[in-house]
């Protein structure tokens, strides 16, 4: 095992990505991710791989669009307004089916909000930002470890399910120092070029098109079909859960990402009060842990869930549509930036406020 | 678990004395997160960071209650030490800050960083002589490896080492 490293969220992500084969990355500064296009800026050149700051957000993410499609394992990473200004490309590279790794570190929003750590974007991220049936595969990483070992496979997964992948982080673990140990570098030799890539003819094979236009309506739903049968696929094989003293919890709190990280110190602070309070966190936003919380329900000693977030409440539609009404789901968020504290959740879960 | 915030003005290496208390913790083969406040933050405006340092991994990098805090200028001190644990460590920057604690169940310590800093030739290094006093006063780690961390730390630099550790040593006695 290699040596661990102090590392920068943004920072170990980017050298991750490079790890797992990312030789393309394409971006616009927006804070609180900027360090990972300033790492990839110097490091991509050094591996032989290309990055270009791009004019705009809108070019960069078809810039991934362009790369991914010719084959190249390519990456953009901004925060939420420049996530949302990349949707119309997103949707076009689910409708080409192409893989490609993006990175959210969320801030506040609506607009350009403000610039400290939010959740915000859970919608945006797993219901589909863009037009059309599609998903991603989206992950909650709370750790930079976990983000580091996320991204390491998240090309495989793209280019196994052919479709992005989304990181949805917040500013927290954009800017937190942890230690890691980081992975072995992929060689070249071992990514192969996938058979639909547009490599070019001089290889005798056939001429390849990308594409996500499709006008006739049975070819269109045959498409949609298909992406929905691989979505089903994924859900059943890729779907990642922690449950942290949920054994005999009477309180199921529930969270994801940094935030998850918060609950868990909660989650012991209540039990050294006698609280029985337990912990899931899904670490696959999509697809969804629902088996987990429907399992929770059903238990007799569960009383209550309480969901978690930096958001005025958009994961716990998730978590009531599981629970399916078996038990109460309530609320507690913080927005605009503010982070709450361990012991704002304990006192939300023995107060209720 | 020990957990600490350092606040001051960006620009006193608040930032900085944090990295090294995470880097001796790694060393250490400790667990730690060292989470900054990060935005509109510059020269001269406010900075802080919270260190977390466990045997176990961190769960919460977010501080509600610190064991310690250090505060490098006045705002900062005002700012966080009613959320000190009662018990807990408050060291003080007496170099900026002429105001006393005025909880009497924390222990505190006044540092004249900067006059400290000045008397071992090193004017830049009042974040070190307070790391110095801090290390002395919460006793997370041996002084040792503290100045293996500056020596390891301080790597691609070498000429500013010596300095350093003279400043941390400075403050380690104080």
């Amino acid at each position: 095992m290699s040596e661990k490293k102090l590392m920068k969220g943004n920072e170990a992500i980017a050298e991750a990505a490079v790890r797992g084969g990312c030789r393309y990355y394409f971006g616009y500064p927006i804070t609180p991710q900027n360090e990972i296009p300033e790492y990839m800026s110097w490091r991509l050149p050094e591996v032989g791989g290309v990055f270009i700051q791009a004019e705009s957000e809108i070019s960069a993410i078809n810039m991934v669009y362009g790369a991914a499609g010719a084959g190249g394992r390519s990456m953009t990473s901004s925060s939420s307004p420049g996530v949302s200004l990349k949707q119309e490309g997103i949707s076009y590279i689910c409708g080409a089916e192409l893989p490609c790794v993006i990175i959210n570190m969320v801030r506040g929003g609506p607009g350009l909000g403000g610039i400290q750590p939010a959740q915000s974007d859970y919608f945006q991220a797993v219901k589909g930002g863009g037009h059309g049936d599609y998903k991603m595969l989206v992950y909650g990483p709370a750790t930079v470890q976990e983000a580091v070992d996320i991204v390491y496979g998240a090309f495989d997964k793209a280019e196994q399910y052919r479709l992005p992948v989304m990181i949805l982080g917040d500013g927290m673990l954009g800017q937190i120092m942890e230690a890691v140990t980081l992975p072995e570098m992929r060689k070249p030799g071992d990514i192969k070029v996938p058979e639909w890539a547009t490599v070019g003819t001089h290889t005798g094979a056939d001429r390849k098109i990308i594409n996500s236009l499709y006008i006739e309506p049975d070819v269109l739903e045959a498409l949609n079909r298909t992406l929905y049968a691989r979505y089903a696929a994924m859900s059943e094989a890729e779907t990642m859960v922690e449950e942290y003293r949920v054994s005999d919890a009477e309180v199921i709190i529930t969270a994801y990402g940094t935030v998850a990280r918060i609950a868990k110190s909660t989650v012991d602070i209540l039990r050294a009060a006698g609280v029985k309070a337990g912990l899931i966190r899904p670490i696959t936003l999509y697809p969804f842990p629902s088996a987990t919380y429907r399992a929770a329900a059903k238990k007799r000693s569960v009383k209550e869930f309480i969901t978690v977030e930096l958001s005025m409440g958009q994961m716990v539609e998730d978590v009531r549509l599981a629970v399916n009404g078996k038990k109460p789901v309530k609320f507690y968020g913080r927005s605009g930036g503010n982070v709450m504290t361990p012991e704002d959740i304990a006192r939300f879960v023995t107060e209720g406020k | 678990m020990e957990k600490i915030i350092i606040a001051g003005f960006g620009g006193q290496g608040v930032l900085s004395l944090g990295q090294l208390i995470a880097y001796a913790a790694m060393y250490e083969g400790k667990e730690v997160t060292w989470l900054p406040s990060y935005g509109p933050e510059m020269r001269g405006g406010t900075a802080n960071c919270s260190v977390v340092v466990d045997d176990k991994p961190v769960a919460s990098p977010v501080i509600a209650v610190p064991d310690c805090l250090i505060a490098m200028n006045k705002p900062s001190l005002h700012k966080f030490e009613n959320n000190v644990r009662p018990g807990g460590t408050v060291i003080v920057n007496s170099s900026l800050i002429e105001d006393k604690v005025a909880r009497s169940d924390v222990n505190v310590r006044y540092i004249d960083a900067n006059a400290i800093a000045h008397s071992v030739g090193n004017d830049k290094a009042a974040s070190i002589v307070i790391l110095g006093a801090y290390i002395k006063a919460s006793g997370l780690f041996p002084e040792a490896v503290m100045l293996a961390t500056i020596e390891k730390v301080f790597a691609a630099k070498p000429k500013f080492i010596p300095s350093n550790k003279d400043a941390f040593l400075a403050g380690f006695s104080a």
